[in-house]
């Protein structure tokens, strides 16, 4: 099936993807204060087309550049003429990528027509993600609606599924998956969920008894720049891809207004835990604070990250305590005794701050200060084995027992209104 | 003087990765992986002018071996200078690992009969695949990454080996062999990917020894 490779190629093409051949990426240690500066020269000489992916911090500290071919030249001879050694760390960027491409034509060539033929097993691209969405709403179009609720900074189109069996303004329940791009064990449980949505609602069990008197709001690719980069340069991308300084991109989950600023988060744009310019500076983060205030009717939150396998509630920015602290810990325990009573999967959890570290401006905080009781942070599987890079054959699993303590903190929202 | 820690809080699970790092360096291999599967209790004692020290018991198990736990008593202890200064680890693991005589002379020997010097990228890959033939070198970057981690950790740090991005052997005249890693460590404060160079040499009766 020669046809969608090629279809694949014109996509690129017209869609200006970068190609990266010859391309390399080294690595200086800079020892010394003149080492160092001799370095940040670099960074002044646009023409050279630097890519930092670890930019100048301090002695000692690596810091790693993307070189273009054309450039490679200049940059080695700027480095020794000043006696600094560095390293080729990836010595043809295109061929790391190309390897990463084949896999994502591999699964998108065959793209699913229905979903129930969707491959759940396997990590897809945004095309096939949002193609996805398309199919559900097209076959079960009285219960799924799709909403774009604004622009990511590239433009991307930020989509959440509505799930709803009717009235007006119902109580509802939010979830967002793949805000940190490389946590892609989430985006593709978040296809999962909505699949399971449907179904049981088609079957008249599970969920269905929650959907007579809650809406379900599910945002399945939530930062849709950093995906895409993560599919076509840099796997462990997590931040957004805007860029207000000389580094690009914001850690979407530091930026909303909950402690915003505060120790927990970073002021360096280079940081992966950059907390932005202001509160609510990325697109990513502004279109869900306005849909949640426009609504008003949000009664949980719930932000799905990976990994570590923990459930967590606020706060992350303070170490006091939440003043439900003691029903939000009561439901994780009844969350977690859930998810592990499928495989056994361990999760500990508690309060932010205590549990994980400090970190401010964090989602669940912001929307639990909005009063939305019910306000969790998921890390998913595993504890280190495989990180971020989770097997595929692990996404069904993790989304099957995750599903299990997501309708725990379902129903006892619909159970106890406020 | 010690203070009871909750297993599920953050300090006693930072010090218990300090362990586990060390454990995979002195214990692990091209055969096995230790991982840990339950921090039981932890306890912290503040030396005066020496550092923090955490006392833990942990269930510790084989990635390759499901059904067998072991036991192990760890002792961390964080100096106060601790930027420069690698914790102290003293570990006692009560029962028997599996044996890896066997897989550990069969990779010994292919490795060795290998024409061209071996050379891998992205383990695992961006799916999180690693092919069968590769896992040992990935099982040996746990070797390495443990020392790392061990080395370098303080109490306001977690690390993970988050993948291998580069390996590639290097043929020795002596009985050792030589494999340079380039690995990505995550860690898990900052969440920076900080890559890392590592060189490991390895035998199947000397074990593992590694050079930054």
């Amino acid at each position: 099936m020669r046809i969608p490779v090629l279809l694949a190629a014109l996509v690129a093409v017209a869609t200006c993807t970068e190609t990266f051949f010859g391309h390399q990426v080294l690595r200086v240690v800079p020892q010394s204060d003149e080492e160092l500066q001799k370095v940040q020269e670099l960074q002044d000489l646009e023409h050279l087309q630097l890519d930092f992916w670890l930019a100048p911090r301090g002695l000692g500290l690596p810091i790693d550049v993307r070189v273009p071919f054309r450039s490679l030249q200049p940059v080695k001879v700027h480095l020794e003429a000043a006696g600094i050694s560095y390293s080729i760390m990836i010595e043809d960027v295109q061929a790391l990528l190309d390897e990463e491409q084949t896999e994502m034509l591999r699964s998108s060539r065959q793209q699913a027509l229905s979903t129930d033929t969707f491959d759940y097993e396997a990590y897809h691209s945004i095309d096939v993600i949002y193609n996805f969405m398309d199919l559900l709403v097209a076959e079960n179009p009285n219960v799924v609606s799709k909403l774009e609720i604004g622009r990511s900074t590239r433009d991307r189109p930020l989509y959440v599924l509505k799930f709803s069996t009717g009235g007006t303004n119902r109580s509802a329940i939010w979830i967002d998956t793949g805000i940190h791009s490389r946590e892609w064990v989430t985006q593709a449980s978040g296809l999962w969920f909505a699949k399971k949505i449907v179904d049981d609602y088609a079957n008249n069990e599970g969920v269905a008894s929650i959907l007579e008197t809650l809406d379900i709001f599910l945002e399945i690719v939530t930062n849709p720049d950093g995906f895409a980069f993560t599919q076509t340069t840099n796997r462990m991308w997590r931040k957004t891809r805007s860029k207000h300084s000389f580094c690009y991109g914001v850690d979407p989950n530091r930026n909303w207004d909950a402690g915003f600023g505060d120790a927990g988060a970073s002021s360096n744009p280079c940081s992966q835990t950059y907390h932005g310019p202001y509160a609510n500076s990325e697109p990513e983060v502004k279109s869900i604070v306005d849909f949640v205030k426009s609504h008003g009717n949000i009664k949980a939150f719930i932000s799905i990250h990976s990994y570590s396998q923990l459930l967590l509630y606020p706060y992350g920015y303070t170490e006091t305590p939440a003043k439900d602290e003691e029903e939000l810990h009561e439901v994780s325990a009844k969350a977690v005794e859930a998810l592990t009573s499928l495989y056994g999967t361990k999760y500990k959890y508690g309060s932010i701050i205590n549990t994980i570290y400090q970190a401010s401006g964090s989602s669940v905080d912001w929307a639990y200060n909005q009063g939305i009781k019910y306000s969790f942070t998921f890390e998913l599987r595993d504890t280190g084995r495989y990180g971020f890079l989770l097997p595929a054959s692990q996404i069904v699993p993790t989304a099957q027992e995750t599903w299990l303590a997501l309708k725990v903190i379902m129903e006892h929202t619909r159970d106890n209104p406020y | 003087r010690a203070m009871e820690l909750s297993p599920s809080q953050f300090p006693a699970g930072r010090a218990a990765a300090v362990a586990l790092g060390y454990l995979r360096y002195l214990r692990g291999g091209p055969g096995r992986a230790l991982e840990l599967r339950e921090l039981r209790s932890a306890r912290r004692q503040d030396i005066d002018d020496v550092g923090h020290k955490y006392y833990l018991e942990l269930e510790l198990g084989d990635v390759l071996d499901k059904d067998r736990t072991v036991k192990c008593t760890a002792e961390v202890l964080y100096p106060l200078e601790s930027t420069s200064s690698a914790p102290d680890v003293q570990v006692a693991l009560q029962g028997e690992l599996r044996s890896t005589e066997q897989a550990d002379k069969e990779f010994y020997n292919h490795i060795r009969s290998l024409e061209k010097e071996l050379v891998a990228e992205n383990i695992p890959d961006s799916h999180g695949n690693v092919p069968p033939e590769l896992e040992p070198i990935h099982l040996l970057a746990w070797v390495a990454s443990g020392y790392v981690i061990w080395q370098n950790s303080t109490e306001n740090t977690k690390f993970h080996l988050a993948q291998v991005k580069h390996v590639r052997q290097v043929k020795r005249s002596d009985e050792d062999l030589q494999f340079d890693y380039v690995i990505l460590l995550h860690e898990m404060v900052s969440q920076e990917l900080l890559p890392w160079q590592v060189t490991v040499l390895w035998h199947p009766q000397r074990g593992a020894r590694v050079s930054q």
